[in-house]
């Protein structure tokens, strides 16, 4: 009897790598999942922070994947690692700050180093790997040309088969040998779902979470724009896992180059922010109800005054005359300020990062 | 010390509180590929996605989920460690 064949299957939680995986289990291949953690997935902790709306229910869509696959999911925090992929990208950025094409070459790399060159996430070694590329789906990193610099920079080679595309791609390893059919795999190409979709219907799925895309915040333009904020507030291009999460959390304003607000949108936030208050000050409504507010920088008594307006103008009492207000710094010093609102009228709008 | 249902007795502990999800999956993770089979670790974690994320890295990883509290903000999962047997290639 020939033996089972291992390959791991990058899993994003979307729909493309979810049906890669399964076209390569019924062909008797034994998958195991991996999702690489980058710090900026919108995945999970968005989910956690904000209150719940609505009847969508709080998963991580790269596990639900793995359940209804059956297969093992190996979750990898990359976050250092990740950093020089963002901040030095060989082939740049696409609409945003997303090196997709880098990133894509990375998660490719470590699939390989952790399965296949080591069984450090196993207790055996893996085959090949698996992704849900499909050819021109993706402006940057999923063309005809990219895909061959994936397989080759990534060092997996012939090792990298896409089950989705692959009929328009040259045969790789696990083809060549007979490990999978060929004329199983599929030829999809372009940004039309429907194949997928239709694909996904045949094989019984009735549910899947966003099509592929949409899973990292590098590729939304105002979350970009407050990392490039940060980025030049402090005079480097440089960040830690909390800089980025912050980034995600509340309204954003900047009244000058050396402090910045952070504005919790709802109690979720809120409650988040609070989490930070032992390494910023922060500045709450005891008067009405309103939002936490952290400060980011090195706030002057002056500034923290026209933080406690803006915070103001954000509380319950904002038509009221004055709201009091609990200004508290990392020590746990701190004192009660009354301000005045300010009027919507004077909030500047390029304080908006 | 005894897991919050009060009948095991835990021999190992992860304080995730504080972290976000998947990191606490992440941190549970890591953990158990230190233990054995058999072994019992309790978690403590505070994001309320750990409950339906901890259990759902369980059962795709065959790993005995004996007990899932949630009191208040705190989340606890006790886990009897199974480390299933793979076919050598």
């Amino acid at each position: 009897m020939a033996e089972q064949r291992r390959a791991v299957a990058l899993i994003s939680g979307g729909l493309d790598s979810m049906l890669a995986a399964r076209v390569v289990l019924d062909q008797g291949i034994h998958v195991e999942g991996v999702n690489f953690f980058t710090g900026f997935c919108v995945e999970g902790h968005t989910h956690a922070i904000r209150e719940p709306r609505g009847t969508r229910p709080k998963r991580n869509n790269a596990l639900w994947v793995a359940e209804q696959l059956g297969i093992k999911l190996h979750i990898i925090d990359v976050i250092e690692e990740y950093k020089d992929v963002l901040l030095n990208p060989r082939h740049g950025y696409g609409a945003n700050l997303n090196p997709c094409l880098d990133c894509k070459i990375f998660m490719v790399r470590k699939a390989r180093e952790l399965f296949i060159e080591s069984s450090f996430m196993s207790d055996h070694g893996f085959d090949f790997i698996v992704t849900g590329e499909v050819v021109g789906q993706r402006p940057m990193s999923q063309r005809k040309q990219t895909m061959p610099m994936i397989a080759r920079d990534s060092g997996a080679t012939d090792r990298l088969l896409r089950p989705l595309s692959a009929r328009n791609l040259p045969e790789t390893m696990p083809e060549r040998e007979g490990w999978v059919n060929r004329g199983h795999l599929f030829g999809f190409s372009g940004r039309d779902r429907k194949p997928q979709i239709a694909l996904a219907r045949k094989l019984g799925f009735d549910d899947w979470a966003q099509p592929a895309g949409g899973c990292c915040f590098l590729t939304d333009q105002n979350y970009s724009k407050k990392l490039v904020d940060l980025w030049l507030a402090r005079g480097e291009r440089s960040y830690e896992l909390d800089d980025i999460m912050l980034l995600k959390v509340g309204r954003h304003l900047r009244p000058a180059p050396h402090y910045k607000l952070i504005i919790g949108r709802e109690e979720g936030e809120n409650e988040y922010l609070r989490g930070y208050q032992y390494c910023m000050t922060s500045i709450e409504p005891i008067s009405h109800m309103g939002p936490m507010c952290l400060i980011d920088g090195k706030p002057t008594p002056a500034d923290l005054a026209v933080a406690a307006r803006v915070v103001a103008r954000y509380s319950q009492g904002r038509t009221d005359e004055l709201v009091r207000l609990e200004v508290r710094r990392p020590d746990g010093s701190g004192e009660v300020v009354t301000a005045v609102p300010l009027p919507v009228e004077d909030l500047p709008s390029d304080w908006h990062v | 010390m005894k897991s919050p249902d009060g009948d095991q007795a835990i021999q190992h502990m992860l304080d995730v509180k504080g972290l976000l999800c998947p990191l606490p999956v992440i941190r549970t993770q890591d953990r158990i590929r230190t233990l054995q089979t058999g072994d019992l670790l309790l978690v403590l974690a505070t994001d309320p996605g750990t409950m339906h994320d901890i259990p759902s890295w369980c059962r795709i990883h065959g790993h005995d989920l004996v007990a899932s509290v949630r009191d208040g903000r705190l989340c606890s999962f006790t886990i009897r460690v199974q480390k299933t047997a793979i076919a050598p290639k």
